[in-house]
Parts: structure tokens; C-alpha cells; sequence
């Protein structure tokens, strides 16, 4: 499905096949979402990765077992038997050690859901790809947010990407903020699934030496699960005890809003690529009156129909969330609270939630209450399924938070490009 | 030896990282006194399962790691700030025996192979109980058991029911047994018609390159130790099955646990066997059964004994017989495997 694409951050360069180079210096590859975080793992030397089949993450492990078999990536590559298999496996490889990699996809990644549930409460910091499927059924290949959205209670680090090199990036960051001994919590990158999984752009490989420059090796410490430390992991707390233990999620939680501006300082010092603001991108803002919210490869359409508005005189700018948790709520209220009106587009739903919104909506809106300045929020459910996100799509909806801006009242959720 | 299908794998798995050499154990009295299992549980008076865990781990030794699913074992035994295990421990999820088995081998072997930790060889045992292993883990189990390249151990404590939860009935429950899932009522007696798993011959038949598959019953405690020291050091993924009478689940005076295994045994309920590279060995009194030295005893002395039986007919204990029976003369391989082949059903040509 064609997407508008972005202005290529990178100079185009004849394509060259990841792994034919020499391992020194910065070499630019044709590849896709997939495969950009399929070479982040070879960079990360990940020891223990598992996979299970489904569109459309598994391109990410067809290309890992490439480079396994190819000899260029060293690890225990495992294909489980399922997904709950897949995570439980990689979260007990962490426990020992291994710096490890999986992923999956829409009802895939909730088979997996218990092992997920556990995971950031045993503080494994697995890494995982969720390619953004829709939750069947009925049976859809397509985008929607929700799949990775089910976790966010849970201690799950989450970040959406829009790019294959950000992929890349984000993956390497990824482990950095995840094995940092004062996070210790997982981190899922999603990837919306066919824009960007299947998607292939150009994106520039770092050298190995400046990977190992930025990324520590994996160090448990005194959690690690070995004979010559003996300990007893995940006991029975019950009542005595499990407040206490939550309250220490939720600062390992609070604490990586810290080291992820830690982290992107570095990776910018060391790989000179700047992502600004690590939590949320701003586009076109410095002198907008009205922005549309959003996550993952939408930016690409609502970038083309923003230039498109802007040549017609209308003040649009757009925010693209790359953080979901932790949630940079006070920075973004701060951000938003620029704007005359905010609509938030959620390629997500949340069934009997407050104005009936998307998990974005609702979220943002919380963000924004206790904030000096509130610029009324309009929610738009679109792109469901993976249905294109188109420019009148985009349209519409900032005609809307034109007129919220305005004063006059507009539907809290509107649901956008929908045959009625 | 015979020769396996997955040779290759398995030489290349040992030659990267050998298992320790573990001997067998001599009689009781040659058994080391230091304990891994030691005070801090709360297992009920006369748990057999727990007998499993003591036995299982000084049978390993200190250079082990256990990983141990959700069940009475998980509950019972690590409390927190008062645990009982001395080797290092970790919980993993109901249906994860395997998996958590596979992921720590999987992890000890590509940090030790790329020089990440020292190269030594560490015990890796993941055990579950009969829900864990017999219901939800059947799946990771199976997958684990056809991986030729990682050494582990997976041990299922099977007390014939989720007897941590309130002794609820779970494919590894005898038939017509009593449970809070299955109690006898005033229209129905028999509340539980399901027949129990045969989940030893099953792993074993169903994965043909497992080195080492085999039943123990902790009323012969050095047998089973030994099984366990020779499925740590024979290379590859096994698999150990335990029948342990549970005094709570099963209705009878802690008193009598020991004395439960051994009729189990003697009735022909519960065959001791162990599959050693493919090669069937059937121990102790089974064997004697089998060779026709002993005569089995009625299953009517065993299932009397527990109160969990105690609303069967007359009907009921001539029915469970008669299954028993069948395990014993009909079976393909009397005890292990259930079917028969055509050609003993085919009537002679004429």
C-alpha cells in the first residue's frame, strides 16, 4: 500500500547487503523495518533469541536466522512452539544472563500475555519487537495499536518507531535504558506492521566500534541466577510484601524517564544522529495554532497533508509520540498547552472508555488535566486494521480541531474514514 | 549403546559442554548428608512431593539451578525471606516447565560458549507438578524434549491432582477419584470419567531422540536419586515422572505415604521404568511383575486405602481392575505403551 514518504534523512547511496562490509565505518543498506532491527541484534551481540511465526514481526526472525545461519550473528536462535513459549524461554535466558531477543504480533503477542505479565515484575529486560497487527477476529494482517497497548499497565517500556532507521536506533537504545541497572524493565519496540515492517529504506548501519561504544554489556548483578549466587527468585510474597515490590516497578519506571534522555544524549554524541525531545517528535510546531497527535507511521501521510495545508495558509503542526511508557506526561501537557486545540488520532480503540476515545485520547487528556494550559483535545479513531490513513482522512480532522479551537463544541470521538 | 537419530547434535552438544559426571549412588548409606533443600517449607505432614525435591537435589548437587512452576512446590516451599532452597532458584509460569528449562540451558550455553561466563558444567532442572506438566505444559515440554542441544532436566511431581489449589481433578487424576471438582453427588457417583495420562510412555514413544525418559515413586528414594543423577549426566533434555501419594489430596493418614508408593507399584498402578537411549528397562518390582516373579495385587488394596476412592462400588473396583488389567496383558508394551498391533487382532490365514 503506497505511503507518502518522508524526505529521506540519509544520503542516498548505492544499496549494500548488511554484513558484505567491513566491520569499521558507516555503511547505508536498502532494508526494512525488520531487517534494520534484525541488525541492531547482530550490533547488540544478543545471546538468546526465539521466534514463532506470525505476520508481521516474523520477517525480523527470518532475517535473524540469515544472519545466524550465515554465520554473522552469534547466538541461540530457538523457534518455540508458541508465543507463550517464545517469552518464557528468553525471560529465563535473561536470568542468567543472555542479553536476549524476541517478538511477535497482534493475538500472538497475547498468547504470550502471562509470560509478558511477568516479565517486567521478575525485572528481565528483554527487548521484543510487536510488528502492530489487529487482534483477530475477524482474521486482519493490517495495523492497529492495540496489541502492544494491552501491557501498558504492566512495567512494559514502550516506544513506537516510524522509520527503519529509527528501528535501528531505537533498538540499540532500547537495550542501553532496558539493562541499565536502575531500570531493569522490558521494552517493546513496535513497528507498525506492513508500513513499516515491510517497508524498505535506506538506513545507515553504525560501526560495530561505536555500538560497543554506547552499549554496555548486560550485567545482572546480584540478581543473576547462578550457582555461585544462590538466590531464590519470585518467591511467595504475598500481602507482607507485594505493595513494596510494586512500588519498586514503579520507580524503576519513573527512573527511566531519566536514563532515556541519558541515553539519546549519548547515542547522539557517539553516532551523531539527534533525535531531539526523546519522548515525542514535534513537526512543524514553532508556529502552529492547531496539531494533530498521533504514533507510529501515520506521521508520513499527516506530514504530506500538513505541507499540503500549509500551503493553503492553515497553521497545522504535528506531534508524533515515540515514548507511550513511561509517558513524558508533564513535557508533552507543556508542549500541547502551545496549541489553541489538540486532536489526538488513535490507530487503536478502547471499547466503553471514557468518551467512548482511544487509549492516546484518553491518556493525553489525563496528561493534559492538572496542566496551567488546556487546549481542548478532539479524538479521532482511524486506520484501523490497516486501513490507509489518507490526506483527506487528515483533512477532515484538522478542519475539526480548527473549530475546536473556535469554541464550538465537536464530538469527543470521531471515527474517520469509516463507510456508514 | 544404540545409536540416535540426533548423534550428531548431542556429540557436539557434550563436546561444547559436558555434563557433569554424576555416579550412581551405592545403597542408602552412601548418600552425601549435605542438604539443598533444607527448613523454611510449609509441605503438608507425609508430602511426598517434597521428599521429591529433597531427593532431587542433593541427587544434583551444589553447582544446579532449579527452576520450579507454579504448584504446591512453588507455594509451599519459598516463602518469602524463608526459603528452602540452597541452590539457586527461580519461580516460572504454571504451563513453563519447559520452557524455563530450555531458556536457562539455552542462556548458560551461549554466554559460556562466547566466553561471557566461566565454562563449567551446571545442572539444570525445571520441575512442574502433574497440572503443570500432564495439562498446560504438555506443549513446552514436548518442544523441549526435541531439542538435542541444550542438557536439562524436567521432573513432574505428580500427586494426581491440583492438590495446591484445593485438589481440583487434572489429566494425571485416577479414574472416579474424588475431588472438589468431582465430588460424588446423589444422581452421579462418578464424577470423573476420564482415564489418567500416560505421560511417561507418551514423552517417551513421542520423541525418539530423548536420551533418557523415566518413572520413580520416592518409596524407592535411591532408585529415584539415581534416575535423576543419570538423566543430569547423560546429555540432552530428559525426563523424570514421579508418583507421589499426597495425603491431603488423596485422603488417607500421612503415616501411610511410603507404604501408598508401594502398593502402587505392587498393584501394577504405577510401573517403574526407565527409557536409556531408546532401550526400555523396567525396574524393581514392576520387573518382577512383568517376568511373571510377582503377582500383582489387587488395585481394590491400593484404591482402599484413600478416602478419595472411598464411594466406590463394588462395580468401580472391578472396572478400575479390569483397566489395570488391560495396561498389563493387552498393551503393546505391558505398563509403557497402550496399543496393539494389527497383526495380533488379525485372525490366522487359513
Amino acid at each position: 500500500m503506497p505511503q507518502a514518504q518522508v524526505e529521506p534523512k540519509v544520503e542516498p547511496q548505492v544499496p549494500v547487503a548488511p554484513g558484505k562490509q567491513p566491520s569499521t565505518g558507516e555503511e547505508t543498506s536498502l532494508i526494512t523495518g525488520s531487517e534494520a532491527i534484525a541488525v541492531a541484534c547482530k550490533l547488540a551481540d544478543v545471546d538468546v533469541i526465539t521466534a514463532y511465526p506470525i505476520r508481521p514481526y516474523d520477517t525480523v526472525m527470518q532475517y535473524v536466522a540469515k544472519l545466524v545461519s550465515n554465520g554473522e550473528l552469534d547466538c541461540e536462535y530457538i523457534v518455540a512452539e508458541s508465543e507463550h513459549s517464545q517469552f518464557e524461554i528468553v525471560k529465563h535466558a535473561s536470568a542468567v544472563g543472555a542479553r536476549v531477543f524476541c517478538g511477535s504480533s497482534g493475538v500472538g503477542w497475547m498468547y504470550a500475555f502471562e509470560a509478558l505479565t511477568v516479565t517486567p515484575a521478575l525485572r528481565i529486560p528483554m527487548i521484543a519487537m510487536v510488528g502492530n497487527r489487529a487482534l483477530d477476529d475477524p482474521g486482519a494482517f493490517g495495523v492497529e495499536h492495540n496489541d502492544a497497548l494491552a501491557v501498558r499497565d504492566l512495567g512494559w517500556q514502550l516506544v513506537w518507531v516510524d522509520n527503519a532507521q529509527e528501528a535501528l536506533d531505537t533498538a540499540l537504545i532500547a537495550y542501553r535504558v532496558a539493562e541499565d541497572r536502575r531500570v531493569f524493565l522490558p521494552c517493546a519496540i513496535s513497528c507498525d506492521g506492513a508500513f513499516l515492517t515491510h517497508s524498505q529504506a535506506l538506513v545507515k548501519i553504525p560501526s560495530q566500534a561505536k555500538v560497543d561504544a554506547f552499549l554496555p554489556r548486560y550485567n545482572r548483578g546480584d540478581l543473576l541466577l547462578h550457582p555461585d549466587n544462590p538466590i531464590t527468585v519470585a518467591p511467595q510474597a504475598n500481602e507482607d510484601w507485594l505493595m513494596e515490590i510494586r512500588r519498586q516497578n514503579a520507580a524503576a519506571m519513573e527512573r527511566s524517564l531519566t536514563v532515556i534522555r541519558e541515553a539519546y544524549a549519548d547515542f547522539e554524541r557517539i553516532f551523531g544522529r539527534k533525535y531531539g525531545n526523546p519522548f515525542f517528535e514535534e513537526y512543524l510546531t514553532d508556529d502552529a495554532d492547531v496539531v494533530l497527535v498521533g504514533m507510529g507511521t501515520l506521521s508520513n501521510p499527516v506530514r504530506v497533508a500538513i505541507r499540503k495545508m500549509r500551503e493553503q495558509g492553515m497553521k497545522v503542526g504535528f506531534v508524533r509520540m515515540r515514548w507511550f511508557r513511561p509517558f513524558a506526561a508533564a513535557e508533552l501537557a507543556a508542549s500541547l498547552g502551545r496549541f489553541k486545540a489538540v486532536g489526538v488520532i488513535d490507530r487503536d480503540f478502547s471499547f466503553g472508555s471514557p468518551y467512548m476515545g482511544g487509549v492516546l485520547a484518553t491518556e493525553i487528556r489525563t496528561a493534559l488535566y492538572p496542566a496551567a494550559k488546556r487546549p481542548p483535545v478532539v479524538g479521532f479513531i482511524c486506520g484501523l486494521g490497516g486501513r490507509e490513513v489518507t490526506v483527506p482522512d487528515v483533512n477532515r480532522m484538522t478542519q475539526s480541531v480548527y473549530l475546536a479551537a473556535e469554541g464550538k463544541t465537536q464530538p469527543a470521538t470521531q471515527w474517520i474514514g469509516l463507510r456508514e | 549403546m544404540a545409536t540416535m537419530a540426533n548423534d550428531r547434535e548431542l556429540a557436539e552438544l557434550l563436546r561444547q559442554q559436558p555434563t557433569q559426571h554424576l555416579d550412581a549412588f551405592k545403597g542408602v548409606k552412601k548418600l552425601p548428608l549435605e542438604e539443598f533443600f533444607t527448613s523454611g517449607h510449609r509441605t503438608c505432614q507425609g508430602c511426598e512431593s517434597a521428599l521429591v525435591m529433597k531427593m532431587m537435589v542433593k541427587a544434583a548437587g551444589p553447582r544446579t539451578i532449579v527452576l520450579g512452576s507454579t504448584g504446591c512446590m512453588y507455594v509451599a516451599n519459598t516463602t518469602y525471606y524463608s526459603t528452602s532452597w540452597v541452590v539457586p532458584w527461580m519461580h516460572t509460569q504454571l504451563g513453563s516447565s519447559g520452557s524455563a528449562g530450555l531458556g536457562t540451558a539455552a542462556g548458560l550455553k551461549a554466554l559460556m560458549r562466547k566466553g561471557k561466563m566461566k565454562n563449567e558444567p551446571i545442572n539444570v532442572i525445571a520441575f512442574c507438578g502433574d497440572g503443570g506438566g500432564a495439562d498446560m505444559g504438555l506443549s513446552a515440554i514436548s518442544a523441549t524434549l526435541t531439542h538435542p542441544d541444550y542438557n536439562l532436566l524436567i521432573l513432574m511431581y505428580d500427586n494426581e491432582s491440583y492438590a495446591n489449589t484445593d485438589i481440583q481433578l487434572s489429566g494425571s487424576t485416577p479414574y472416579g477419584a474424588n475431588t472438589t471438582f468431582s465430588t460424588p453427588g446423589k444422581i452421579k457417583r462418578i464424577m470423573h470419567h476420564r482415564w489418567k495420562k500416560n505421560t511417561a510412555g507418551m514423552l517417551a514413544a513421542g520423541h525418539p531422540s530423548c536420551r533418557y525418559v523415566a518413572t520413580v515413586c520416592m518409596s524407592y528414594g535411591v532408585d529415584a536419586m539415581n534416575s535423576v543423577r543419570k538423566a543430569l549426566s547423560i546429555g540432552g533434555p530428559t525426563f523424570i515422572h514421579s508418583l507421589d501419594p499426597c495425603p491431603k489430596g488423596w485422603d488417607y493418614d500421612p503415616i501411610q505415604s511410603h507404604e501408598l508408593g508401594e502398593l502402587a507399584v505392587a498393584s501394577g498402578v504405577w510401573p517403574l521404568y526407565e527409557v536409556e537411549n531408546g532401550v526400555l528397562k523396567l525396574i524393581g518390582k514392576t520387573r518382577a511383575i512383568a517376568d511373571g516373579q510377582l503377582k500383582r495385587k489387587p488395585v481394590r488394596d491400593y484404591l482402599l486405602r484413600q478416602g478419595r476412592f472411598a464411594h466406590f462400588t463394588d462395580d468401580d473396583f472391578d472396572y478400575f481392575q479390569s483397566k489395570v488389567d488391560e495396561m498389563w496383558e493387552r498393551w503393546l508394551i505391558p505398563g509403557v505403551i497402550p496399543f496393539r498391533k494389527q497383526i495380533e487382532a488379525d485372525s490366522a490365514p487359513a
